[in-house]
C-alpha cells in the first residue's frame, strides 16, 4: 500500500500502515486510507474510522450507585472533545470505562475501533493518558519519567532522547530535567504529566482536568498546544474539565453529562443557541419593577431579570437591541455598559444542570 | 514481554538505587542503608568469626535469611506505595501487561535482595582475605557457596512474591509493611519454636535426621520447599492482580 499511494487528502484520519520508522514524519494522508509517516503511532492493522470513540448505552454500576447510565456517544476523530460535568458525575469512570481499566455493567464501547472489553490491551497500546492524578514518579527525574514510558511504548533510544528534549524545552522544563519531579510545583508537574501522556505520539489522549492547577499564563500555552495537537497532527483529545471558558474556546464537540447521564453533545454553538436566543447585558442603575414590567410585555423580550445591577434580557431570533435601549433611557435607567451576545456554555451548563435537578 | 519486564524491573531499581528525595538527607538514605548492610554482613561479622566464616556451611544459611529482610523492605512499596502515591493507575493505563508489571516488580525484588547478598558475601571474601589469608585464597568449599547461592535466589523471591501479594492487597505501604514484618518473624519462629512444641520423640526423630543428613541434602531439600512456595505465591499474585480490583481498592 505505502507504494502505490492514490491522491493526497487534507483530512486527518488513522490507518494501519504506519511502522516504528514513521515516529517523528510529516503526515500524509492518501484517499485510499493509507497514512504514511503518521504523527502519531499507527500499528499494523489497525481499524480506520471516522470516530475515535463509539459508546453504546454504556453504563457501569457500583453496587447501587450508577455512575455511567446508558451513555450513548461519538467522538469524532481529530477533534478535542469536552466532556463536562459537575464533581461525582460519572467523567472519571467514563474514562476508566474507555481505557479498559473497569468493564462496563452493560453496553458497550470502542475506541479507535477496538472493543474496551474484549481489546482493552490494544485500546491501551494506542493511546496516552492524564488522569486524575498526574502519575509522575516523584523519586524519579523529569528525563526518567518520560524515558520509563518511552521504554515502555518501545519507543528506539535516540527518538526518546529527541521527544524528551522536544517536548520539556516546549514547556521550558528542559533546564530542570535531572530534578526529582517531587520538588517541583504542582503546575510544573502538570506540564510534565501532560508530556508524558503525548510522549508516545498517541492518536487519541485521555486528559482529566489538565490545566487543574496551572497558572492562567501555563493554562492558555497548555490549551494552545492541545489545539495545534489537533489541528496540526490529528490526534483526538478526549478533555474533562470544569472550565467551561475552557471548553468553549478549544473543544470541536462537547457532552454534558449529569449523574451518569448525558444530557447534551454538540458544538459549543449549537448548545448555546440551544440555551435560547440571543440576550442583552445592560450594566446601569434605575431598572424599577415598572420599567422591567414594560420590557416584558414587547413581543420581542423572553424574560428580564435585573441581578446585581444588571438587565438581562432574553431575546427572541432577530430582535433588535437598539428599541429596548430606547425604552430603558426614557423609562429613566442610567446606563453604563450595554453588550449584545448568546448564552455561554457555563449559562447552558446551569441551565442543563437546573433542568436535570427538576426532573 | 521480556522487554516489559525488564522496563518495569529497571524503573523499579533506579527508584531504589538512585532515589532523588525532597531532601539532600533522603537521597544519602538511600545509600546509607545500602552501606549499612554492606558493612554489617560484609565486614563486621565476617571479621569478628574469622577463616571460620568459610568452614561453617550452617553460616551459609544465613545468607539464605539475609534477602528476606532485604527484599521485604522493597516489595511492600511496589502496589501498595504506588497506590498511595497514585501513580498506579496511570501504569495500568499504559501498554503494559499485567504479567509484565508484576514479573518486573518481582525481578526487581530479587535482584536488589539477592545482588545485595551476593555483594555481601564477595566484600566479606575480600575483607577476610586481606585480613586472615596467609598467601593462599580462603573461600567456601564449592558446592556449599554454589547451593548457597541458589538458596540465597529462592530466598529473595519468596519475600519478592509474598511482599508483593501483600502490597496487592494492603490499602497502603505502611500496612504492608507490617504484614510482612509479622509473616516474616512468622517464618523464623514458628520453625524453632514449633520444634519445641513437638513431643520429646518426634522432636528427636527430626533432629537426629538433620544431624545424619549431609549439608547438601538439607540445602537442597530446603530449595525444593523454596521453589514450590515461590511458584504458589506467584500463581496467587497473578491471580490477585485484576486492573479494576487495583484502582477500586
Amino acid at each position: 500500500m505505502r507504494d502505490t499511494p492514490g491522491v493526497a487528502l487534507d483530512r486527518n484520519y488513522y490507518t494501519g500502515i504506519a511502522t516504528r520508522d514513521a515516529w517523528a514524519r510529516p503526515l500524509t494522508l492518501y484517499d485510499n486510507g493509507t497514512v504514511t509517516g503518521a504523527p502519531w503511532r499507527a500499528l499494523p492493522g489497525d481499524p480506520v474510522s471516522e470516530f475515535s470513540i463509539q459508546t453504546h448505552e454504556l453504563t457501569r454500576d457500583f453496587g447501587a450507585v450508577r455512575a455511567v447510565d446508558h451513555l450513548t456517544l461519538d467522538v469524532p476523530a481529530g477533534i478535542i472533545f469536552g466532556y463536562l460535568g459537575p464533581n461525582g458525575s460519572g467523567k472519571t469512570t467514563t474514562i476508566r470505562l474507555l481505557l479498559g481499566l473497569l468493564e462496563p455493567t452493560s453496553g458497550q464501547a470502542t475506541v479507535l475501533g477496538f472493543d474496551t472489553k474484549s481489546q482493552d490491551q490494544a485500546v491501551r497500546e494506542r493511546t496516552g493518558a492524564l488522569l486524575e492524578y498526574s502519575g509522575l514518579y516523584e523519586r524519579l527525574s523529569a528525563e526518567e519519567n518520560l524515558d520509563f514510558y518511552g521504554r515502555v511504548w518501545h519507543m528506539p533510544a535516540a527518538e526518546r532522547t529527541a521527544r524528551t528534549k522536544e517536548l520539556l524545552s516546549h514547556f521550558e522544563l528542559w533546564d530542570r530535567r535531572r530534578e526529582g519531579a517531587g520538588t517541583w510545583s504542582r503546575g510544573m508537574k502538570q506540564k510534565l504529566a501532560v508530556a508524558r501522556a503525548i510522549f508516545h505520539r498517541p492518536k487519541l489522549i485521555f486528559l482529566d482536568e489538565p490545566s487543574a492547577g496551572l497558572d492562567p499564563v501555563a493554562a492558555v500555552a497548555l490549551r494552545d498546544d492541545l489545539a495545534r495537537l489537533a489541528a496540526r497532527e490529528g490526534v483526538t483529545v478526549f478533555l474533562t474539565t470544569h472550565n467551561l471558558a475552557e471548553a468553549e474556546k478549544l473543544c470541536g464537540q462537547v457532552a454534558v453529562i449529569r449523574q451518569g447521564k448525558l444530557l447534551a453533545v454538540g458544538h459549543p454553538d449549537e448548545l448555546r443557541a440551544r440555551g435560547g436566543g440571543p440576550r442583552v447585558d445592560v450594566i446601569g442603575r434605575g431598572f424599577s419593577d415598572e420599567l422591567l414590567a414594560r420590557l416584558r410585555a414587547r413581543p420581542e423580550v423572553t424574560s428580564a431579570e435585573v441581578n446585581n445591577g444588571r438587565l438581562t434580557l432574553s431575546l427572541r431570533d432577530g430582535a433588535e437591541a437598539a428599541p429596548l435601549v430606547t425604552e430603558l433611557v426614557t423609562g429613566g435607567a442610567q446606563i453604563e455598559e450595554v453588550r449584545r451576545g448568546q448564552a455561554s456554555l457555563e449559562d447552558v451548563f446551569l441551565t442543563l444542570m437546573d433542568e436535570e435537578r427538576r426532573q | 514481554m521480556i522487554v516489559d519486564i525488564w522496563t518495569v524491573m529497571r524503573k523499579e531499581l533506579i527508584e531504589i538505587f538512585l532515589q532523588r528525595g525532597n531532601t539532600a538527607g533522603s537521597r544519602r538514605g538511600g545509600w546509607f542503608s545500602i552501606l549499612l548492610v554492606l558493612g554489617i554482613f560484609g565486614l563486621v561479622l565476617p571479621l569478628q568469626i574469622g577463616p571460620e566464616w568459610f568452614q561453617r556451611p550452617q553460616l551459609l544459611l544465613f545468607w539464605a535469611w539475609v534477602p528476606l529482610f532485604l527484599v521485604s523492605s522493597v516489595t511492600t512499596d511496589t502496589f501498595a506505595g504506588e497506590r498511595e502515591r497514585h501513580t498506579l493507575e496511570t501504569l495500568l493505563a499504559s501498554r503494559l501487561s499485567d504479567r509484565a508489571i508484576l514479573f518486573g516488580k518481582v525481578a526487581a525484588a530479587v535482584v536488589y535482595g539477592w545482588g545485595l547478598s551476593l555483594l555481601s558475601v564477595a566484600v566479606s571474601v575480600i575483607a577476610i582475605n586481606i585480613v586472615y589469608a596467609h598467601g593462599q585464597f580462603l573461600f567456601y568449599p564449592l558446592d556449599v557457596a554454589a547451593l548457597g547461592v541458589l538458596l540465597s535466589l529462592l530466598a529473595s523471591g519468596l519475600s519478592a512474591t509474598a511482599g508483593v501479594l501483600i502490597s496487592l492487597r494492603a490499602s497502603s505501604a505502611r500496612q504492608a509493611a507490617q504484614i510482612m514484618s509479622v509473616a516474616i518473624m512468622v517464618l523464623l519462629f514458628v520453625p524453632v519454636f514449633g520444634l519445641q512444641a513437638l513431643p520429646p520423640g518426634i522432636r528427636n526423630q527430626i533432629t537426629n535426621a538433620l544431624n545424619n543428613s549431609s549439608f547438601d541434602n538439607i540445602a537442597l531439600g530446603a530449595a525444593v520447599v523454596l521453589v514450590i512456595l515461590d511458584g504458589l505465591l506467584l500463581l496467587a499474585s497473578l491471580a490477585r492482580f485484576q486492573r479494576a480490583k487495583l484502582i477500586l481498592d
